[in-house]
């Protein structure tokens, strides 16, 4: 039996999602204040109960669209009273807040607290470079300086690297990574606020252009304006609301590598192994007791790196695994990033996948609700040196 | 010098630690700090050694040899004019399998960039910067 880790003390007793677009018509703060204001009115709490606030990785005050919104505007936006508050962007990957306020629960800071991420990127990219990683003419500083000079304007030229990697280790080939991406857009044509909806092949994957070798462009997310919310409450106020308690099962929060963008140590399967270990050393659940994953996916080579790296399957099994995809579809033994992903339904940040999950736990997706009243949701964030990754479970 | 991209570099902003390996290039090394007690190579470059904790941390001139850990070809034209395509590579310095640098490929058909590619480098000066890049060694076959 495993030890009473404070995670399990802990649920998600609210959702909330803004209206998500390829040009938002409100500011980013109003688009924060609709996904805060439903998450709050869905875990049938008030303005006045909440109590703690934390985002991923805080104001970026640029115009870039990735981190448009703070914690201090939010906080004075809604008048909020907090007992706890802080943003984290040095942390394991973009679920970081959500491990941040377990502690804080744990602690008594805070009973309920807003866990927000909000970006503007589409709005931002149609204004030259706003979200460029460098720029000609502009000293850079920081550990990107050893990027800087080589022309790594976009994440997806970095990320590349990895995937290439994985590439030449697994054997992975193209149309079978396409399998992601066409399960991405099939699940989006289920959901409402999907971005894109059009069913696609493996022709039309083939056929996309190539951005950086060997990621196309149906392997990279869609940019968009939108914010997504959560209540993370103490799991005794969550029996208290209205919803079945969907609580943190398990997290994986560490580094054990070289948390360089450089120097990580295993550029196949970057930082996830590690995170996942932890994860599964803190829960009697098994991979085979997961029923569906809502897997990171700000390229589609991040979801293959996670089925191995949760255990799904074998490392560099994953081609075999997606197989002609029927596994990791809707009706699968193994539904994966049920909405569409960032990929179709867009690029929330890992967030839409947390509100999906909660939909999936509780029974309420709709047309895309996974068969079975799944109990057991995997859901984690990659990217280079960053990972994490956590269990919702309910009864 | 290589004239394969002829776009302007973002370039670093030098520290006390990166000024070596930023602008030995003018005199034609590639340097990386090296523990002087124990002799490991430590990069990205800070005075204390991680094997053995000395502070004895000093640049050294290595000889530019390397071999590509893994790299992609860039289609996507991020910005106007930015000549496209061009070899994003990490680099594995021939003396320590644990220093990477980031760098293009250059002098080189970008389809013929390969994993285990055996490069060496070169330098491009920009301002204060000489910028190491990394061309094929003569031995690579394929």
């Amino acid at each position: 039996m495993c030890a009473e880790y404070a995670e399990k003390k802990t649920a998600i007793t609210g959702i909330g999602q803004s209206a998500i677009s390829r040009g938002a018509d409100k500011s980013a703060l109003g688009l924060t204040v609709d996904a805060a204001m439903e998450a709050i009115a869905d875990a049938g709490l008030r303005r006045e109960d909440i109590d703690g606030v934390a985002t991923w990785p805080g104001g970026d005050n640029n115009a870039s669209g990735f981190s448009p919104v703070g914690i201090p505007e939010l906080q004075d936006a809604l008048r909020l009273k907090l007992g706890w508050y802080s943003n984290c962007g040095e942390t394991a990957g973009q679920y970081g807040p959500i491990f941040n306020a377990i502690g804080a629960i744990a602690a008594g800071y805070a009973r309920h607290v807003l866990i927000f991420r909000s970006v503007y990127e589409a709005t931002a990219r149609k204004s030259a470079f706003a979200n460029a990683l460098s720029r000609p003419n502009e000293r850079q500083h920081g550990p990107f300086t050893w990027y800087a000079p080589y022309h790594v304007y976009a994440a997806a030229t970095q990320q590349a690297l990895f995937f290439q990697r994985y590439v030449h280790e697994s054997g992975i080939r193209p149309e079978q990574v396409a399998r992601i991406a066409i399960n991405a857009r099939r699940n989006a044509a289920l959901n409402p606020k999907a971005i894109y909806t059009t069913p696609i092949t493996v022709e039309d994957y083939l056929a996309a252009p190539i951005i950086a070798t060997p990621l196309r462009l149906l392997d990279c997310d869609v940019p968009i304006d939108g914010s997504t919310a959560m209540i993370l409450s103490h799991i005794d106020a969550a029996r208290e609301g209205p919803h079945p308690v969907t609580w943190i099962e398990a997290v994986g929060t560490n580094m054990q590598y070289r948390n360089s963008w450089t120097q990580l140590d295993a550029l196949a399967t970057q930082a996830q192994p590690h995170v996942a270990k932890m994860m599964w050393s803190r829960t009697d659940l098994q991979p085979k007791d997961v029923d569906v994953a809502e897997l990171y996916d700000g390229f589609s080579f991040h979801t293959i790196n996670w089925l191995e790296n949760f255990g799904f399957c074998g490392r560099y099994e994953a081609a075999d695994f997606i197989g002609d995809g029927s596994r990791i579809a809707l009706e699968g033994e193994l539904p994966v990033n049920t909405h569409g992903g960032s990929l179709s339904a867009g690029r929330t940040h890992a967030y839409g996948q947390v509100h999906e999950a909660v939909l999936q736990l509780r029974g309420l997706a709709g047309r895309r609700q996974v068969a079975g009243g799944p109990k057991v949701a995997a859901l984690s964030t990659a990217g280079g040196p960053l990972a994490g990754c956590f269990l919702l479970a309910r009864d | 010098m290589s004239k394969d991209i002829e776009f302007p570099r973002p370039l670093p902003a030098l520290t006390v630690d990166s000024t070596a390996f930023w602008r030995d290039g003018a005199r034609g090394v590639l340097s990386i700090y090296r523990c002087q007690e124990c002799s490991y190579y430590v990069h990205p470059p800070v005075e204390f050694c991680p094997r053995c904790e000395s502070r004895k941390v000093a640049a050294e001139a290595v000889s530019g040899h390397a071999h590509v850990v893994t790299f992609t070809v860039n289609h996507k034209q991020w910005m106007p004019g930015l000549p496209v395509p061009y070899v994003l590579a990490l680099v594995a310095i021939d003396e320590q399998e644990d220093v990477r640098l980031a760098t293009n490929i250059v002098d080189c058909p970008p389809e013929n960039v390969h994993i285990g590619m055996k490069v060496t480098v070169r330098f491009e000066p920009h301002d204060d910067v000489w910028v190491p890049l990394f061309a094929p060694r003569s031995e690579n076959v394929r």
